[in-house]
């Protein structure tokens, strides 16, 4: 079987969820290698994960530079690997990084590239959602080998326990002309609540909060959900919430099982980032808010009564 | 500094976007054209870069002829010179051919900083950054939020954005920067600025001018191929209620039924 390569991500280590999504898909479409790149002792970590999902072959990449250096160090060990190896493709996970790393390689290979997958064939034919899920497009790679960027949430994942093969991956020293340091990294804020791209719920707020300490409501009703936590562009332009936090055209694109609106009008702007999540349930006071015409459950009200009510009803049925 | 910043002219961030049906390229031909949002940014931060360090700013853009109200653009907002891509052979270029293509006219400019912004409102790859930086050998510092520059030791530094803060990231110049929405405020073009641009140099190269050759350029060339493009099933409106003082508990009986809860 062709071997499918994908680059873990992971975060000093610890897998992160699509990990695991897209050594599923990997194994619909042929044999997985999973290519892990990071700093010395972080693979141990990630070991035990890679196995559960299925990884046939594991191809370990530690080195201080991985971990010091933007992109380059997993750009040069995957290049290598699609020549040495000539994978049938390569799989990322579209995150900042991971797609400034996928694009690079695919520069660097001669390679094609599709970003933003949502699905992807046994003929490696990629569907993806255009212009915020507004047009369906289904493209194939022509050149080289098909660099594949996939979306968070696309796949479920299944595991497959095995133990992998490991083969450890030399990376080439940073050249400084050419690359950037990592000097410092800086927690600003540590939620403790998931990824906003891989959450499973999210809640955001909008223009409707009305002010910065108001998003402690949509932060209660995320919490009680187990949600992650973003914010209109209206909210974050106002300076409500972290630019981070952003659902949108430019911001981030969600596609989660639940996701609740509140106080948000649902202009073109917010509503292509989040309108391929599976259920959309909005709060607004204004029954003309363009959100109604796509939710699947829209309450016209005032959020301030809603959310806490809500809040409360979704930890009763938690305790009882 | 000599800086170069790219940017893009794309349909309208507000008008619906569609594909030409034929060719299954983005339809730039029925809507609203203006420079990529994002992009003012990165002109933003050339000026701010250019008044506190000195040197001069250069537009560098790749489209169609009317791409020139996008350059003109940032020229009134305070750039000096401009280069304009134009050819119709480059119709259709994916993201990989627009970046050699881009880089190609680039590296004659020698420039110390290259900046572009995180992403296109149209195509939304976010990653023309990296790709410069792959194609012309120059440290990424992308997904910035803060930019400084040290033009004495020849080095930038940038605060780059991570889903929990942020990451200090340090590069010597030459060096390829890609700004995120609100590193700055972009200014509004003045009067004066807008009547200074039409004076300002403009050079417009045709894709053989830039070195490019036909059988790599454009859609025939791309490394990618559509296949199929269909609009999305339309979303039904689903309930609507009006709140009557039990709206939470409506919703939480919904989420109940669906098993969302």
């Amino acid at each position: 079987m062709a071997e499918i390569l994908v680059l873990v991500e992971h975060a000093d280590g610890e897998p992160k969820k699509v990990t695991a999504e897209l050594l599923t898909l990997a194994r619909s479409l042929g044999e997985a290698s999973a290519v892990f790149v990071g700093a010395p002792g972080t693979y141990a970590k990630a070991k035990d994960y890679l196995g559960q999902y299925g990884a046939g072959t594991v191809y370990v990449a530690e080195s201080q530079d991985a971990a010091d250096y933007v992109a380059t160090p997993a750009v040069d060990v995957l290049a290598k690997l699609v020549t040495e190896k000539s994978p049938a493709a390569l799989l990322a996970a579209a995150t900042p990084d991971s797609r400034e790393i996928a694009a690079r390689v695919a520069a660097r290979t001669g390679s094609g590239l599709i970003w933003d997958a949502t699905a992807v064939s046994a003929d490696l034919t990629a569907t993806q959602g255009i212009f915020g899920g507004a047009t369906i497009v289904s493209s194939s790679v022509t050149k080289g080998t098909p660099v594949l960027v996939v979306r968070p949430n696309s796949t479920a994942p299944e595991a497959a326990p095995g133990t992998p093969a490991e083969t450890v991956v030399e990376v080439t020293p940073a050249d400084a002309a050419k690359a950037a340091k990592i000097v410092d990294r800086v927690v600003e804020a540590k939620s403790g609540r998931p990824d906003l791209t891989e959450a499973q719920v999210v809640v955001s707020g909008g223009r409707g909060l009305g002010a910065a300490e108001h998003f402690a409501l949509v932060e209660k009703l995320a919490d009680t959900l187990g949600a992650a936590v973003g914010a209109s562009r209206a909210a974050t332009d106002a300076g409500w919430y972290p630019h981070q936090n952003q659902v949108g055209q430019t911001g981030k694109t969600v596609s989660p099982q639940l996701y609740i609106a509140v106080g948000i009008s649902g202009a073109i702007q917010h509503r292509a980032g989040m309108q391929t999540s599976k259920t959309i349930v909005a709060i607004n006071k204004d029954p003309e808010a363009p959100i109604f015409e796509f939710a699947d459950y829209g309450l016209v009200g005032d959020l301030f009564n809603v959310v806490p009510q809500l809040t409360e009803a979704v930890e009763a049925r938690k305790t009882s | 500094m000599n800086i170069v910043v790219t940017v893009k002219q794309v349909p309208d961030t507000w008008a619906e976007k569609k594909l030409d049906p034929s060719t299954k390229v983005t339809d730039r031909k029925s809507v609203d054209n203006v420079m990529n949002e994002m992009d003012e940014y990165g002109v933003e931060e050339a000026l701010k870069i250019k008044e506190a360090h000195g040197g001069e700013v250069t537009i560098v853009t790749m489209g169609p002829e009317k791409a020139i109200e996008t350059v003109r653009k940032a020229l009134s907002m305070g750039a000096d010179k401009a280069v304009h891509l134009t050819d119709t052979g480059l119709g259709g270029s994916d993201a990989l051919q627009t970046s050699a293509a881009l880089a190609k006219v680039i590296s004659t400019l020698s420039p110390d900083i290259v900046i572009t912004s995180a992403e296109a409102s149209d195509a939304r790859g976010g990653v023309m950054g990296a790709l410069l930086a792959e194609r012309l050998g120059l440290p990424q510092l992308t997904q910035a939020r803060k930019v400084t520059v040290d033009p004495g030791a020849r080095t930038v530094q940038i605060e780059r954005l991570a889903d929990n803060g942020y990451a200090l990231v340090e590069a010597s110049l030459p060096a390829v920067i890609g700004v995120v929405e609100k590193i700055n405020q972009p200014r509004y073009p003045s009067f004066k600025g807008i009547m200074a641009a039409k004076k300002k140099p403009l050079t417009t190269l045709s894709a053989a001018d830039a070195g490019l050759s036909a059988d790599e350029i454009g859609l025939a060339a791309a490394a990618s191929r559509v296949l199929d493009a269909q609009p999305s099933p339309p979303r039904q409106s689903g309930t609507i209620v009006t709140d009557e003082g039990d709206g939470g508990n409506k919703i939480a009986e919904f989420l109940a039924a669906q098993k969302l809860i």
